[in-house]
């Protein structure tokens, strides 16, 4: 394969090799002060494991050339301070730069969870006012910011619902979940010790509330439901749901990564949800930083209480906050220390910045969406006709005609200067386009993408080849993804050499 | 392509070759079509025991995993492990080279129930039609 | 509201181009009596220097003007400033989960670079993009450990961070998991008897952690040979990575969990940090966690992209390896700048600093009548003392002296009391381990 890699093209910033091909012996980016205390033999300190010899094969490179290595490599990236990301259930925003001020400020990053109550109230206060926002937009009664993201969060409720069955006796032996799910659901199930039980979306995509009443058992412990749905509509018999389930002793978990269409316009403890997280990389602007840290708070109702994931805020009186890890009935702890507490300080700064106003932003989203909606339902196939919340879901069953399918639309997509929309999900729409614009763009960027839209839709009426060799404007054409699961090369190693 | 007619076929898409006591079971050009480029096979060890109708193992390709399902019980005598290194002979040679493994039939009569390779043939037009309407 | 890029004027035009009088009417489908008519009671909105100053008032309640010895699984070192001037960039900060390899190469590049910064660090042969933290990534090896070997019981040595312990027993609650805890020997590192006579043909991995909580190095090789002569996996745990500047990697362990926090990650009061799962290649099948791989585009040009994406829950749902999804990749990315920086001679010289660091402060904390070092095995930068006093009346004491005492051992180890994990690192003045003896001195000498 070596003698087969092409470079990029002769321009430099598009032709950075691994750090590792840039290294050479003696060449260092950071120096440390000099020791202040009599430097000690490490071989008597350490005895036997003791390795003299540096990591071989670490890089040695100077400050600069990291500085252009990672600088070239960002230019290779589209990111959400460039343009529209229209990923559905994403909830791309803008991730507001105050956010990352505060998060790095002396007394914020440096704390250790570990010093003294009485030198960490501002991190405690920080805590509580975060839980007492969050528990008001969700209309819930008590709240964990432990879960490092969605999927934790998914799995904290979960194992609540079982701890709860399991105090009543019975923690019973399945989920059910619609089959137009997020995976993060049925992978997180069977981890919480369920079986998955599929439900089936009826003509509309939303769940088939007949149906449930026959599926829900005394054998179910819940039902987990994204409201409104991935087709973005919404589950307009969710209390409905919540009562049948209710009656036969389940809860109802709310999977929360679409409350970026009702921040501020309903509350899901209102309409019967038992348990949900929420995503603060979605919905509360942290940044998504190419996958991560995120954070997945979980809220419920009073029910749930006790069995809340240690550690727990505890204000003692007097404004004086602790954090308590004794506590019987707890799940246990779901992650050591403090939850993704510097994420947690940027979704702060965010509600803050908004304060009660923050359902302007919900309620622009959804204008975007069906804004974007209305312009493209008669270029491409819109399986489901219920009202369109933060988002909408295409299908390419008019481009497939020229064996055109959603992939190559994403692709060409990518030509017009834009990240491509989530492709081929949710599972239930065959040729899925997802397409969640958030209340970050501005009219002239929804315009922008809409004509873009209809170009590609025009291109795979009358010339497909086009659509379907994209993208063609990038620093690498398509990938050859095969190659890479059958022989995976996952690391560089020290006899690869590149020219 | 014409589906050999020295073998059964299953709904799932396997083949099942017998030959006496024996048989060599393996996937289906329509099966690896559908599928796509196969980058991974999991197979059962020899001495593992297969039962009709459950997987005993799966087929993934980059962006997909399916499961393959026994057309009959029996125990696993050999699995073609050089599949590992050249996976992709699934979707060049399913039909010879690529078989999966083969087996000690439980009962050897059981083949009979399943599709001879004409009606297999057309079971698989039938689909391709619905697919494609 | 300065987030929102629109007009009242363009909001009109809007509504009227999809055919409805009001916003109101986007939200039809939500039945009128669930329907919030009064604004939430939350606090804002604030400009953008009120919310600077609210966080600026809660940093002035914290520590600034402390000085810390405290390390259990969190660790103060240098960072350079050249870190965060790259990963503030809009590139990296804003960008997505790289599934659309072309327009992400940055983003899949630099995983590529940080899977084999991890696998020089840990001696393995491949290591995933990112876990939550080392807690999670330890849980996760152990369950990886289920799935090769088949078998549900775990030996878990004490002397693993007691909240790393936490974290395995809730997520082995629900799996069928078993999990068994060894006790430590008298020189403070595991007991190697006892998990030798706890190894039978059921175990799934014995767990150990190296430097261990009370910051002892343990012997890895006799615990592999036990381990795999009973067929089970060893799981190395490693909460303090700058050690791997001077030590042995790991390299006997089957599977490595790492938590990265200590390569450039501010301790920001527990969280954002890293864990890393790294292991042979032969298991790579069922590692937890994003791969970034190395191939080729249509033209033959060098690229990456995330690959074996069916362990994945994306795709495997139910029978995925994982339920990760969102993971710690910019964090990652923290860990890959501040490695390159510091280098080869950077990380080893760092470790130096740490071992001469921590041995002088051991010096000097001996001199005072009553208080011994605990553990008589080698130690990287944290070690425990025993003190004549409560460890928790000493702190307090300590603390009006702005000095933030070691950790009480006492409520994690019940036969641990009135000793204390101290931790010193290249960070920690000289002259604020004189402070600290000094007042500790002062402290012991006074009368109760």
């Amino acid at each position: 394969m070596n003698a087969k890699i092409k470079k990029a093209s002769r321009h430099t910033n598009q032709n950075e090799g691994l750090i590792f091909e840039k290294s050479s012996p003696g060449k260092r980016g950071f120096e440390l002060p000099p020791l202040d205390v009599p430097a000690v033999d490490p071989a008597s300190a350490l005895g036997p494991h003791y390795r003299k010899e540096g990591i071989e094969g670490f890089p040695e490179v100077s400050e600069i050339e990291v500085l252009r290595h990672f600088t070239r490599l960002s230019t290779w990236n589209y990111a959400i301070d460039l343009g529209m990301y229209p990923l559905g259930s994403c909830t791309m925003k803008y991730n507001p730069r105050v956010n990352e001020f505060v998060a790095r400020l002396d007394g914020i990053a440096t704390e250790h969870p570990y010093q003294p109550p009485e030198i960490s109230q501002g991190c405690l206060k920080i805590i509580r006012l975060l839980e007492k926002c969050l528990l008001e937009i969700t209309g819930m009664d008590a709240i964990t910011l432990q879960p490092a993201a969605g999927a934790q969060g998914e799995l904290t409720g979960l194992l609540l619902i079982r701890a709860y069955l399991e105090k009543q006796g019975n923690p019973r032996k399945k989920v059910l979940i619609p089959d137009s799910a997020h995976g993060t659901n049925p992978a997180t199930a069977v981890i919480a010790g369920y079986e998955v039980e599929n439900i089936k979306s009826e003509s509309h995509g939303q769940i088939d509330v007949d149906k449930l009443r026959d599926l829900v058992t005394s054998d179910v412990a819940a039902l987990m439901i994204t409201n409104p749905s991935t087709l973005g509509i919404f589950e307009q018999r969710m209390p409905e749901i919540a009562e049948i389930l209710h009656a036969k002793g389940a809860l109802l978990y709310m999977d929360g990564a679409n409350m970026n269409a009702l921040t501020g316009i309903a509350r899901p403890g209102d309409l019967g949800v038992d348990v949900m997280h929420l995503n603060l990389h979605k919905t509360f602007s942290t940044p998504h930083g190419g996958g991560g840290p995120g954070a997945g708070p979980v809220a419920m109702k009073k029910i749930l209480e006790p069995f809340r994931p240690v550690p727990i805020l505890v204000d003692r009186g007097g404004g004086k906050f602790v954090l308590e890890s004794v506590r019987p009935d707890s799940i246990g702890r779901v992650k050591a220390f403090n939850g993704n507490f510097g994420v947690l300080v940027r979704a702060l700064a965010y509600i803050l910045a908004y304060g009660p106003g923050v359902r302007q932003a919900t309620e622009d989203a959804v204008l975007n969406a069906n804004y974007i909606r209305k312009h493209l339902e008669d270029v491409f196939d819109l399986p489901y006709s219920l009202p369109s919340m933060h988002e909408v879901v295409f299908s390419d069953a008019i481009q497939k005609k020229n064996g055109v399918n959603t992939m190559d639309i994403a692709k060409r997509l990518i030509d017009y200067g834009f990240h491509p929309y989530t492709t081929a999900f949710p599972l239930i729409v065959p040729g899925a386009l997802m397409i969640e614009p958030t209340e970050s763009e501005s009219k002239e960027e929804c315009d922008l993408f809409i004509d873009a839209m209809k170009a590609i839709a025009e291109e795979a009426a009358t010339k497909p080849e086009i659509v379907k060799t994209a993208p063609h404007t990038t620093r690498v054409r398509r990938l050859d993804e095969v190659t890479a699961a059958r022989k995976p090369i996952l690391r560089w190693k020290t006899s690869c050499s590149h020219t | 392509m014409p589906y050999p007619e020295d073998r059964r076929y299953t709904k799932e898409h396997e083949w099942i070759r017998v030959e006496g006591s024996t048989a060599t079971i393996g996937i289906t050009d329509y099966a690896q079509h559908e599928l796509g480029d196969v980058v991974f096979v999991e197979l059962p060890k020899p001495g593992s025991k297969i039962e009709a109708g459950k997987s005993f193992g799966t087929v993934e390709s980059v962006k997909a995993v399916s499961e393959i399902y026994a057309p009959v019980s029996g125990e696993v005598i050999e699995a073609n492990d050089e599949l590992h290194n050249t996976p992709d002979k699934i979707n060049s040679d399913p039909h010879g080279a690529a078989w999966l493994i083969k087996i000690r039939l439980g009962n050897p009569a059981d083949v009979n129930s399943l599709m001879d390779g004409a009606a297999y043939d057309a079971y698989v037009t039938d689909k391709s039609k619905e697919t494609s309407a | 509201m300065r987030y929102l890029p629109k007009s009242p004027a363009e909001r009109q035009e809007m509504l009227a181009a999809i055919g409805i009088k009001s916003i109101d009417d986007l939200f039809s489908e939500i039945p009128e009596k669930y329907r919030l008519r009064q604004p939430l009671h939350l606090p804002g909105p604030l400009s953008e220097a009120e919310v600077i100053q609210y966080f600026k008032d809660r940093a002035a309640e914290n520590s600034t003007g402390y000085t810390s010895f405290l390390g259990a699984g969190i660790y103060n070192h240098f960072r350079s400033v050249v870190t965060d001037a790259i990963i503030q960039r809009g590139e990296f900060l804003t960008s997505y989960t790289p599934y659309q390899a072309e327009i992400t190469q940055g983003t899949l590049q630099a995983i590529f670079e940080f899977q084999t910064l991890m696998c020089q660090l840990t001696g393995q042969e491949v290591a995933n993009a990112s876990m939550y933290d080392g807690s999670t990534a330890a849980t996760e090896a152990v369950l990886m450990a289920e799935r090769l070997t088949g078998r549900s019981r775990v030996l878990v040595a004490r002397t693993v961070h007691p909240e790393y312990r936490d974290v395995l027993a809730t997520y082995a609650k629900n799996s069928g998991l078993h999990v068994e805890e060894i006790g430590y020997a008298t020189n403070g590192t595991v007991n190697t008897k006892a998990i030798e006579l706890a190894l039978k043909d059921d175990v799934a991995a014995v767990v150990v952690q190296s430097p261990n909580f009370f910051g002892v190095i343990e012997s890895l090789e006799p615990l592999a040979y036990a381990a795999h002569c009973a067929g089970a996996l060893l799981v190395a745990v490693v909460a303090e990575g700058v050690s791997l500047g001077a030590l042995h990697p790991p390299s006997e362990a089957d599977i490595v969990a790492m938590e990265a926090q200590s390569f450039g990650l501010p301790p920001s009061y527990g969280g954002p940090f890293a864990g890393v799962v790294a292991s042979r290649e032969k298991f790579v099948r069922q590692m937890p966690g994003r791969l970034a791989g190395q191939t080729i585009d249509t033209e033959g040009r060098r690229g990456f992209v995330l690959t074996l994406a069916t362990r994945e829950q994306h795709i495997r749902r139910e029978k995925a390896t994982s339920n990760i999804c969102t993971n710690q990749a910019l964090c990652a990315l923290t860990a890959t700048v501040h490695l390159t920086l510091l280098g080869k001679e950077g990380l080893r010289e760092m470790a130096h600093q740490n071992v001469s660091k921590a041995q002088f402060a051991l010096a000097e904390l001996e001199k005072i009548p009553g208080v011994r070092r605990v553990f008589d095995a080698p130690f990287f930068n944290e070690f425990a003392i025993e003190l004549p006093r409560s460890v928790r009346m000493v702190n307090a004491e300590l603390l009006k002296e702005k000095i933030i005492g070691p950790l009480a051992l006492g409520t994690a180890y019940p036969d641990l009391t009135k000793r204390a994990l101290v931790c010193v690192t290249e960070t920690t003045p000289r002259s604020e381990i004189e402070r600290f003896a000094a007042a500790l001195r002062r402290t012991l000498e006074r009368p109760l």
